[in-house]
């Protein structure tokens, strides 16, 4: 291990002597993803809900496609299956950034994981209590304020608990990342796999680190519960 | 100058017709009170004046100003100005069954919402008001941080009457004020009612509260099967009952 150690440590947290890799990556990676997914479900996630089946109807293809279909798969489609079009490597701005592996693994990730939180930001707004829409607009709210401030933060609420397990699925999920050829830090343990032949120290290694990472998600999320989950709290709990 | 006048509204469920031309008018400082067994459209009425449900046909005015509707295909009418409504909507506060405070604000901020988001009254302002409304309502301090779920039920329904309050309203609507709370907490909310009746406020409450309506209302009206059967000063009705289905219904929520 200590050899492992001595030799992969500055790689497996942040750089490789010439680019960021391990944990700087992995972190990069999840927080562009999950900040992509959580700004674009909000819309979306109305859009799903709505009666006007012109809105609804596109998001559930949507979420439908790749929540049904392995990440991995989608990885491979962007990342090499796009780039075999010749509309994308004819077109200028496309031809750039499908032939960069972050760029393709960074849209699938965020495209993947805003799926699932559109569906889980979803569930939250149908279980809105009904009472209190009702009061939104008996006080005048219109439709945007009513959204704005009752069914989008009351929603919110509800669904941090099974919102913080996306992301943790999602920090999970990024280990497909080298398909991409992006040093994440399961590159990094297959690198240091490759250079010493220590396979359960280079692999133990990187499951540790996904430990950790886990467990300040897991401190943060329930700090977060703790905060905005209160009024569902029993008074003296 | 009648504050709030409904006129001749009717409200169908697909062919079902639950009201068959009911009216109201109501007066500065008069506390219409409104009777009737389950199922005999009061509730429905209440919440068709300000348009919570859409009714087939009639004219809601505030002051004078009559909401613009239009007839949908479905032969509900809308607001044909949704602003309209709005501001409307401002002026009659209404104060629900099961309360509806929003569940993730606190007392304050429920109070304070309507006056900050919608009325645009400045943060300052609106929370020096709320604090009044709470008071007048015999909440103090300790509440004003908690949620909603964390009170009792005549605690919440005060806190709802308090955001009623604080918008200021020309007329406030109560549903069925009291049914959804323990029989012990019941006295608390009637008597916030009664000092809001004193004060003069023009209040339109439905109401299975008999002693309310016979004691504090100005005008009570008895609802049957969507038309009004009965209405008069409550001494009249309750005193000199006319019609035999309001002896009916009396005789039968007085046991």
């Amino acid at each position: 291990m200590s050899d492992i150690i001595q030799q992969f440590w500055r790689a497996f947290l942040w750089s490789d002597g010439y680019h960021f890799s391990g944990v700087a990556i992995t972190l990069w990676l999840l927080a562009i993803s999950i900040a992509f997914g959580f700004v674009v479900s909000i819309p979306l996630s109305v859009a799903r809900v709505s009666k006007n089946k012109l809105l609804a109807w596109p998001v559930w293809l949507y979420t439908y496609v790749f929540r049904g279909t392995p990440l991995y798969v989608q990885l491979l489609l962007f990342y090499t299956g796009m780039y075999s079009l010749d509309v994308v490597r004819n077109h200028e701005m496309l031809n750039v950034f499908f032939r960069d592996g972050m760029n393709c693994t960074l849209l699938s990730f965020g495209l993947n994981t805003c799926a699932y939180t559109t569906e889980i930001f979803a569930g939250a707004i149908k279980a809105t209590p009904y009472g209190e829409i009702e009061a939104a607009r008996a006080y005048g709210m219109s439709r945007f304020t009513l959204y704005r401030r009752v069914i989008i933060p009351s929603a919110l609420r509800r669904a941090l608990p099974a919102y913080s397990n996306e992301v943790i699925l999602m920090l999970h999920a990024t280990t497909v990342a080298f398909t991409a050829t992006v040093p994440d830090i399961l590159k990094v343990a297959r690198d240091a796999n490759s250079a010493t032949y220590d396979s359960f120290d280079a692999f133990g290694l990187a499951a540790l680190l996904y430990l950790c990472i886990t467990f300040v998600l897991v401190a943060l999320f329930r700090r977060a519960e703790r905060k905005l989950l209160a009024h569902l709290r029993p008074m003296n709990g | 100058m009648y504050k709030l006048t409904v006129e001749d509204l009717h409200k169908s469920y697909g062919t079902h017709e639950v009201l068959k031309g009911v009216s109201l008018k109501a007066r500065a400082g008069d506390v219409i009170s409104i009777i009737g067994s389950s199922g005999s459209g009061k509730s429905t009425f209440l919440r068709c004046i300000n348009f919570l449900e859409k009714p087939n046909a009639g004219i809601i005015s505030l002051n004078g100003e009559a909401i613009r509707l239009e007839k949908a295909k479905n032969g509900e009418l809308h607001a044909a100005d949704h602003k309209q409504l709005q501001r409307m909507r401002t002026r009659l506060a209404m104060v629900f069954q099961h309360f509806n405070l929003w569940g993730h604000m606190t007392v304050l901020e429920n109070v304070t919402e309507a006056p900050i988001h919608v009325l645009g009254v400045n943060k300052d302002e609106a929370r020096h008001n709320a604090v009044r409304y709470l008071q007048k309502v015999g909440l103090d301090e300790r509440t004003y941080n908690k949620y909603p779920s964390h009170l009792s039920g005549g605690q919440q329904q005060r806190v709802a009457i308090a955001r009623a309050l604080a918008v200021e309203p020309e007329v406030m609507l109560f549903d069925e004020p009291t049914s959804a709370l323990d029989p012990e907490l019941v006295g608390e909310v009637l008597k916030v009612m009664q000092d809001l009746a004193e004060e003069g406020r023009t209040m339109v409450v439905v109401t299975h509260e008999m002693s309310f309506a016979r004691n504090v209302s100005t005008h009570t009206l008895f609802l049957h099967k969507g038309l009004v059967e009965e209405e008069g000063h409550p001494d009249q009705v309750f005193g000199n009952t006319q019609s035999e289905r309001l002896r009916q219904f009396l005789s039968g929520s007085l046991k």
